[in-house]
């Protein structure tokens, strides 16, 4: 119990220090040491034995990954970002008042995302997701350029729509629960609703599952909700992309899945793996079918998370322990994977003053460190070995094939086809004749090469014990 | 112990909610939009004190309060000196006709209707209707917010939009945490009002078109 309140009172004071602190380069490092306080927080967690659920926080197999996730990737965040901001400040990009700001947020999007993971609470839950949404706006705001405005404003309306439609599930779900368990909190606690939820009506839960999975759909950048993501990924600093994609997106799908576990211990209610295999599948065909025509380099990796997002949906909505299982290491891995891509983007257009793809050309020959590092980073996130991206898809598609082919067919070729666009862009920008800006690196590539061995180890050999947690969650995920 | 006349009291306050909707779809001036908007939120504010007072529920006296103070005047105000001090338009840019918009607008509330009540069956009557109205609220909140190109017709949609969860929030008997998001959903509010006044849309994009705005994608050079 006391680990949970370091994990969300860490980042809370982290912010309220940060807010103060006048001089940006001493608040990149606190942003960074708060970060890294909160992530050993969240590995007292670890030797685990699931605590009774309080009214206020659950913890299960289920929500410590993603709690341990969320705080390492925070993490490396904001080492990255002490670096990335600071040339930001030098470059004139930005001012040092706004950085003050910045660095202030950045903790309470942590608290944010980290309290909606731990919530027992659907309502706080959904109180935790929109202020994170809020935080983020903020941030992709940050330059208060024309193209920042516009991207910030997209993001705000339609966040805020989807906050709408799922408060409105919300109360559905309440509703639902209302008739077993009668008025009051309980009906509102995720603990209490796994217990009755074979009780609920059920035509009240689909109503509401139909509305939470628009909602939240759209904070998971679901494609036809996507609009705001590659704007938002494309005008924000990088650390903030690096975030959004790498820990936003898989809160929101989070939730998702939490309802959709309800939906499947009620039993009655209609399934909802079709629902999200559906959109899943249209996310996976819309955003790899974009990539080919990517001329902006954080737009290209925007539109990579929606179609890894469709992966994992789709995985989720397939169900059953295997399915689950490629879901759950999907999350993590795309996680990690397509942060460190954004780190390396992030120096990749420092280095070379520019996002736009042809200007960035050449890059392995103009900075071999990064450009190699951007290549593996790339590799890993289409799905190749040796990294563990190869893994997850090639269970997910062997364990579909059998259930049902055709789906397991489409899975396939939208895999291929986001295959063939990240390639084809990645040859412009690593290879080539590199014109225009060489700068120095201005940032660590430290943060990149963890997550890279991150990966490419999970690729290689998964620990037996993580193995078996891993199956748990599964089953628990049903 | 619900005894007619309080069934047809929060019937009317979520029928002048409704209603209040269909006023801000057929308006063809900011400063109408921002009046019937107004009265959507006081009806609001009526509809939480009466569940307040006949659920015996006190601390929906506290959402009645910030539904009345909030989205009744200050947002009005705010809207109004929004417009005179960013010097926007006076009048509404419709994407879609008055009248198609006002079908559209009765077809949803249809669609809210057969859409609530046959899954409903078992709650109590009220609860199913308000339900209905509070659906096609926020259904005719979304209308407006796609119809509409002004940002500010926007704002003005979600926070009908809001209204209708509002509703919804409170009809649900007992319904906890009520109150915490009401809060939540003001600061939201605020923000965008903030949001839109800070970032002066206007002068930096010329025009609060969300379509010129959206002409520019940041890929083209």
């Amino acid at each position: 119990m006391n680990a949970l309140f370091l994990i969300l009172g860490i980042p809370l004071a982290g912010a309220a220090v940060l807010a103060l602190v006048p001089d940006h380069r001493l608040g990149g490092w606190i942003n960074a040491g708060v970060s890294l306080a909160t992530l050993v927080a969240s590995l007292l967690l670890l030797p685990f034995e699931a605590p009774d659920p309080t009214p206020f926080a659950l913890v299960d197999d289920f929500n410590i990954y993603l709690i341990v996730l969320t705080s390492f990737v925070a993490f490396t965040a904001a080492w990255f970002s002490a670096g990335y901001i600071a040339h930001e400040v030098g470059s004139g990009r930005l001012t040092p008042t706004y950085l003050r700001f910045y660095h202030a947020m950045y903790q309470v999007l942590s608290f944010a995302m980290l309290l909606a993971l731990i919530a027992n609470n659907i309502g706080v839950m959904w109180a935790a997701i929109e202020l994170a949404t809020l935080t983020t706006v903020v941030m992709v705001s940050l330059y208060r350029s024309r193209a920042a405005l516009e991207a910030a404003w997209k993001y705000f309306i339609l966040g805020s729509v989807g906050i709408a439609l799922a408060l409105f599930g919300t109360i559905l779900v309440y509703l639902a629960a209302q008739k077993a368990m009668g008025p009051g909190m309980d009906a509102l606690t995720w603990s209490q609703l796994y217990a009755e939820a074979p009780n609920f009506e059920p035509e009240l839960l689909n109503l509401a599952f139909v509305f939470l999975l628009i909602g939240y759909g759209t904070k998971t950048g679901l494609v036809p909700l996507h609009a705001w993501l590659p704007d938002a990924h494309a005008e924000g600093p990088t650390p903030i992309s690096a975030v959004l994609s790498g820990l936003l997106l898989n809160v929101a799908l989070y939730a998702i899945v939490r309802f959709k576990m309800l939906l499947t211990a009620n039993g009655d209610a209609l399934a909802p793996g079709p629902l999200l295999i559906a959109m899943g599948l249209a996310s996976l065909f819309t955003a790899a079918l974009m990539l080919y025509r990517r001329r902006d380099i954080k737009r290209l990796f925007a539109y990579s998370s929606i179609e890894h997002m469709g992966v994992i949906t789709f995985a989720f909505g397939m169900g059953g322990p295997l399915a689950n299982f490629a879901g759950l290491l999907h999350m993590a891995l795309h996680s990690l994977t397509k942060s460190a891509i954004f780190y390396a983007v992030g120096l990749a257009s420092q280095a070379r003053g520019s996002q736009q793809i042809d200007q960035i050309k050449g890059l392995t020959a103009s900075h071999p460190a990064l450009g190699w590092a951007l290549v593996a980073g790339t590799v890993a996130i289409s799905g190749l070995p040796p990294f563990g991206l190869f893994m997850s898809e090639f269970l997910l598609i062997t364990s579909t094939f059998p259930r049902a082919p055709i789906l397991g067919v489409l899975l396939l070729l939208g895999l291929l086809i986001a295959f063939g666009g990240l390639m084809l862009r990645l040859h412009g920008i690593a290879f080539g004749e590199a014109d225009g800006d060489r700068r120095p690196l201005t940032g660590s590539l430290l943060p990149v090469y963890a997550h890279l061995i991150l990966i490419l180890i999970a690729g290689i050999f998964l620990p037996g014990p993580l193995v078996a947690w891993f199956q748990s969650v599964a089953e628990m995920v049903g | 112990m619900f005894s007619t006349i309080a069934y047809d009291l929060s019937h009317l306050a979520g029928a002048t909610v409704l209603l209040a909707g269909f006023v801000v779809l057929y308006q063809r001036r900011l400063l109408g939009v921002f009046r019937a908007f107004a009265l959507q939120s006081l009806a609001v504010a009526a509809a939480a004190a009466w569940q307040a007072y006949s659920q015996d529920a006190p601390h929906l006296y506290v959402t009645a309060a910030i539904a009345f103070l909030l989205k009744g005047i200050a947002a009005p105000i705010a809207l109004n000196w929004i417009v005179r001090r960013l010097d926007i338009h006076r009048t509404v840019e419709t994407a879609v006709g008055i009248g198609p918009t006002m079908l559209a607008g009765v077809g949803l509330v249809v669609l809210a209707t057969l859409l609530v009540l046959p899954v409903t069956v078992s709650s109590a009557a009220l609860t199913r209707e308000t339900l209905a109205i509070a659906l096609s609220v926020v259904l005719i909140g979304f209308l407006v917010m796609i119809t509409r190109r002004n940002a500010i017709t926007q704002v003005v949609g979600f926070m009908s939009l809001e209204n209708g969860l509002v509703l919804a929030a409170v009809g649900v008997k007992g319904m906890p945490l009520v109150v915490e998001m009401s809060v939540a959903f003001s600061l939201l509010i605020a923000f965008i009002l903030f949001g839109i006044f800070f970032f002066r849309i206007r002068e930096r994009f010329d025009t609060l078109d969300l379509q010129s705005i959206e002409s520019f994608r940041g890929e083209r050079r």
